[in-house]
């Protein structure tokens, strides 16, 4: 931080809750150039109108050219850059450090929210629903269980992001080792295994269908292609082997 | 179908469109809600349901890391949940025909996304010296453009493809050869198969996952047994 930097400006209420919906949409000029670069600008835009002199001065300019280069990380976990940059922008932060910074933050913002988020929650999540579907619950029940359970999350995860990064500016780094992070992946994974193992023959009994159940065929022909799809890892897009084998059946099935 | 008749869907398929990267990734486009809620537009919440299931499994193979390339369910999903849920029930073809044309259509909405990401790093190129500058009427512009384009072509894959899907499922149903119960078993082998490689993919590190595996089953046994 420079020798004349100014003390933390307490950013309003209003102007985080602007940054916050704004956050929601953090992806929505997502671009191979800047990835969420210029969504990262869009989302501080708000708090760099609290620089003295409001968006007419050239610092505001500055600050927004600044925000608005290439920068990656997980979309939920943006909040935390952008609640880190907009402080250090707010207290005239030297520009060099600001960079250092981004470029630092990225890729653990990138890789933590890719197996907590993408990895964990969200199958653990469709694994929830699939129980509960299993279980003979409504269309109701399933899609608002899926729904809440995973938005819980979603949103804790991005009000809490944009709030630590606010209040710890660019000294964010020890919140990354927070233990949701470093052991959530793993307790999530160990409970969503728990939960294939009901999920998967309970929701596959009854898209079979009352009276039909999983008879013995189905079961060995399944596992013959879990076992072949997990030995290829991947190496295979199970959907496009999806897509490729009800084409074939379709086909059979018009010509028979 | 006619055009007035998709236009319904055709929102519901931009909305949830736009869901999946821009706004705001609350996993509404996911296929267990989003064909749910198209079954409901038809009429018919339960049969979206059922196809929506069977395309969550299909789709836990489908993680969205990053700038990886990967199908879009959420218009996918309104085509497939609608098209099921128009069929007559019982139609032994309608949920294979229905799962086939909502994959083709995840697909083909995987690729318009690529398209899109294209045009607006094009438009980013075009506006580069105004937002270098650090104007903020080019950088908002080109943040809802980006929205906007983006719920266009939700709105567009979804217009095109219940256009041509809805009568080609229509006549594979009434063509349709083999038994119902063959059918369904292919479906759900299909399902089966990805859902479970798919999750062997993302979880095999977790430790002693066989053994939570193996509980959960054996905890479905119990409960099949009780029952």
């Amino acid at each position: 931080m420079t020798a004349a930097a100014a003390p933390a400006q307490r950013i309003p209420r209003r102007v985080q809750l602007a940054m916050f919906i704004r956050l929601l949409a953090v992806q929505g000029s997502w671009n191979y150039e800047t990835l969420l670069g210029t969504g990262v600008g869009f989302a501080m835009e708000p708090a760099l109108r609290c620089l003295p002199g409001g968006r007419k001065t050239p610092r505001y300019r500055e600050a927004l050219a600044r925000e608005s280069r290439y920068f990656n990380a997980h979309p939920y976990l943006t909040g935390i850059a952008v609640g880190a940059l907009s402080r250090a922008e707010l207290e005239g932060v030297d520009p060099a450090r600001i960079e250092r910074f981004r470029s630092a933050l990225a890729s653990p913002l990138g890789s933590v929210g890719d197996r907590l988020v993408w990895a964990s929650w969200l199958p653990f999540c469709s694994l929830v629903a699939l129980c509960v579907f299993g279980a003979g619950g409504s269309a109701l029940a399933v899609v608002g269980t899926f729904l809440l359970l995973y938005n819980a999350g979603h949103f804790v995860l991005r009000a809490w992001g944009l709030q630590i990064g606010l209040s710890r500016g660019l000294n964010v780094a020890p919140a990354l080792a927070n233990p949701v992070f470093r052991r959530g992946p793993q307790v999530i994974g160990s409970a969503a295994a728990l939960l294939a193992g009901v999920a998967l023959p309970a929701a596959l009994q009854r898209v079979a269908g009352p009276g039909r159940g999983l008879n013995g065929g189905i079961i060995v022909a399944a596992v013959i292609g879990i076992v072949l799809l997990a030995g290829l890892r991947e190496r295979a897009e199970g959907w496009r082997i999806a897509l490729g084998v009800l084409a074939v059946f379709v086909l059979y099935s018009l010509l028979t | 179908m006619t055009l007035l008749e998709a236009l319904p869907l055709a929102l519901l398929g931009a909305l949830l469109g736009l869901d999946v990267v821009s706004f705001p990734q609350a996993m509404i486009a996911r296929p267990i809600v989003s064909s749910t809620v198209a079954g409901a537009f038809i009429g018919h919440s339960e049969a979206g349901l059922l196809i929506g299931v069977v395309l969550e499994l299909i789709a836990l193979d489908t993680l969205p890391f990053g700038a990886s390339r990967y199908p879009e369910w959420g218009s996918a999903g309104v085509v497939g949940g609608a098209l099921f849920a128009a069929q007559p029930r019982g139609m032994p073809g309608a949920l294979p025909a229905s799962i086939l044309a909502a994959l083709l259509t995840a697909s083909i909405s995987g690729s318009s996304m690529v398209v899109l990401r294209r045009m607006i790093a094009g438009r980013l190129e075009r506006s580069r010296d105004r937002i270098e500058d650090g104007s903020r009427a080019a950088l908002v512009s080109l943040h809802l453009s980006g929205m906007s384009l983006d719920l266009l072509r939700g709105g567009i894959v979804t217009t095109v493809a219940m256009l041509v899907f809805s009568p080609l499922v229509r006549a594979i149903v009434a063509t349709w050869g083999t038994e119902s119960s063959y059918s369904r078993s292919v479906v759900v082998v299909v399902a089966a198969m990805v859902a479970g490689g798919a999750l062997w993919k993302v979880f095999h590190s977790v430790r002693y996952v066989l053994w939570f595996l193996a509980g959960g089953v054996l905890v479905y046994a119990i409960i099949a047994v009780v029952r």
